[in-house]
């Protein structure tokens, strides 16, 4: 906390200066920082990393303490995993359930947030966010009921609509900010010039709203990807998520270690290469209207 | 207007599409909202009444068997449960506050770390990033394995300081804690971004002035910063607070039905779902998430009173 002693803004502004004239004080705070930092990084990745190690371990090597580091790596786990356990089925369950659910949601929920921002409808937001508040348990019983009345449990159709379910709340409070911090004046402007206030909305707000709807997007379909209590119960064999079917791995009575972390990185890995790529979006979706007060 | 919109001065007529055209602008607010407000409304009242119909019924085994209305015999079932439900209430309780509290103080270090820039900040912030979006259930699994009392990482970190090892997820009193340790991993990023972003949205003035004061970096933290960051916190603790009392994944992931065979770590949620999905008691299952449910309501209205008192 000493981090507040340092000379802050003259070292924005003229950092050679500051550097050369730095107290004694604020480089002890320099190297605790630093040292500081290391830890908080090793904290978050070293689990994430001991779980890759793992799964390239024969369950020998797992159960080997010697062997936590030095081993002969094995890609055996994944082709059992891929194989013999049908993950590639999965894994594609997952991103149509994911991909379909967001873009209905966005489809559903990006006019809404406008309409609900420009006309502040608090109260309508607040509807919809309830979906947020609302235990999923209380709603899955009445759901499970009703579509196996319809004989839709086991379906893509349930899942997705729940997945909506997630999303749809997720995407209008996100863009609701996004739209609230959107000048009017532009849709004024395009109004004096002859368009209506749909077409307003679909050529000028819409194309200017591609960044916030890229944030909305990719939350919800990180939401869905990682979803498992609405899949746990709605999905059936052939509509299978991965957060399901890496569960399914430990109802056997010994764990296959080395399948079972190797099944998890097959379910992280590419959200995690999905979150690398679109890091500014996620922080600013993650952050979105919390900073508003 | 209607001179300068080309549609209008081409066709003496009104056609067809322009009225549609015209009444769907005059109506756009709605038209606009309608659609999400329904697909929300349907999927959210409909069973929240059913739920509230069912907690008053003896209804178990399937919901589609007849059932009778017992009045409030469940939620007095329910609330003289002191092996199940109290037990249940307190974990879900416990778990959430000292969570919330190590994500959000934990948060806040991190957060004063990273305020100003510095070399390297890149790598920092894919490292925060990668926990948030890694998919519980595959995380659960990940730490059942690195908490393994036999063959586990942590217990081999333990024995190169010479402390024995330790039954985590699987001894009773040290089931929960555990748990709160990975949700601890797992979201405390988040809070990071949330405090992150709440840090370099204020101004620097009235730091600099306390600091012109005299003031020391401690008294600055606490009587500048913290006092005017208390919105952006109260928010990160609303945001999150939601989300770990409806804590599901990890647990039901780690310990599997009821919270383990002591129901270490059922808390509200799981025992709901266990209630519903592995013992089809549905009256009693629906009291329990009428009053979790209220449970919510009413942690999320005292916050949110208290951040309206704070921002003003």
């Amino acid at each position: 906390m000493t981090l507040l002693t340092e000379p802050q803004a003259p070292a924005r502004q003229r950092p050679q200066m500051a550097r050369r004239r730095k107290p004694l004080r604020s480089r002890a705070y320099k190297t605790f920082r630093v040292v500081a930092l290391i830890a908080v990084v090793l904290f978050l990745i070293a689990p994430l990393f001991w779980m890759l190690l793992a799964s390239f371990k024969t369950n020998v090597d797992i159960y080997d303490a010697g062997k936590s580091f030095l081993f002969t790596p094995t890609g055996e786990n994944y082709a059992n995993v891929l194989q013999r356990n049908n993950y590639f089925v999965f894994i594609l369950n997952s991103f149509w359930v994911a991909f379909v659910s967001t873009a209905l949601s966005l489809v559903l929920g990006v006019p809404a947030a406008y309409a609900m921002s420009r006309f502040t409808m608090h109260r309508s937001a607040l509807v919809v966010l309830m979906a947020r508040v609302i235990p999923g348990v209380s709603l899955l019983v009445p759901w499970y009921y009703v579509f196996s009345n319809l004989k839709m449990v086991g379906g893509f159709e349930v899942l997705i609509l729940s997945h909506m379910f997630v999303a749809l709340p997720l995407i209008v409070y996100i863009m609701m900010s996004y739209f609230d911090s959107l000048p009017l004046e532009l849709e004024e402007s395009a109004q004096v010039d002859g368009l209506t206030p749909i077409g307003a909305f679909r050529r000028i707000t819409l194309p200017l709203s591609v960044a916030g709807m890229a944030t909305a997007g990719i939350l919800s379909f990180i939401f869905s990807w990682n979803n498992f209590m609405f899949a746990l119960v709605l999905s059936g064999s052939k509509t299978k998520t991965l957060p399901v079917a890496i569960f399914d791995f430990v109802s056997y009575a010994s764990i296959d270690w080395g399948g079972l972390m190797a099944a998890a990185t097959v379910v992280t890995i590419p959200i995690m290469i999905i979150a690398l790529f679109t890091q500014k979006y996620i922080v600013s979706g993650m952050t979105a209207g919390a900073t508003k007060g | 207007m209607s001179v300068l919109t080309p549609a209008r001065t081409s066709g003496r007529t009104v056609s067809a599409q322009e009225n549609f055209s015209a009444w769907a602008n005059r109506h756009r607010k709605w038209l606009f909202a309608a659609p999400a407000m329904i697909f929300v409304g349907v999927l959210i009242i409909f069973p929240l009444a059913w739920t509230l119909y069912l907690s008053l019924t003896d209804s178990q085994g399937s919901v589609r068997a007849a059932s009778d209305f017992v009045g409030f015999e469940n939620y007095a079932t329910v609330l003289t449960d002191t092996e199940r439900f109290w037990p249940a209430v307190g974990r879900t309780l416990s778990f959430t506050l000292v969570a919330l509290g190590c994500e959000i103080i934990l948060g806040m270090g991190i957060a004063l770390l990273l305020w100003r820039p510095f070399r390297g900040e890149k790598w920092v912030r894919v490292a925060i990033l990668l926990p948030l979006v890694a998919t519980p259930v595959a995380v659960g699994m990940m730490w059942r394995l690195i908490f393994d009392p036999n063959i586990g990482f942590a217990n081999q970190l333990l024995g190169l300081v010479g402390i024995p090892p330790q039954p985590w997820l699987s001894g009773q009193d040290s089931a929960l804690p555990t748990t709160i340790f990975m949700d601890v991993w797992q979201w405390t990023p988040m809070v990071v971004l949330i405090l992150l972003a709440g840090l370099t949205a204020l101004s620097d003035e009235p730091d600099e002035a306390a600091r012109m004061d005299g003031a020391n970096a401690f008294q600055r933290f606490f009587y500048v910063t913290l006092p005017l960051m208390m919105p952006t916190v109260i928010a990160a603790i609303l945001l999150r607070g939601i989300d770990a009392l409806k804590t599901f994944d990890i647990l039901y992931a780690t310990k599997g039905k009821g919270g383990g065979s002591f129901h270490e770590v059922e808390t509200l949620n799981v025992y709901a779902y266990g209630l519903s999905f592995d013992y089809n008691q549905y009256g009693l299952s629906s009291a329990v998430l009428i009053l979790f449910f209220m449970i919510i309501i009413g942690s999320m209205w005292l916050l949110t009173m208290r951040k309206k008192a704070v921002s003003k």
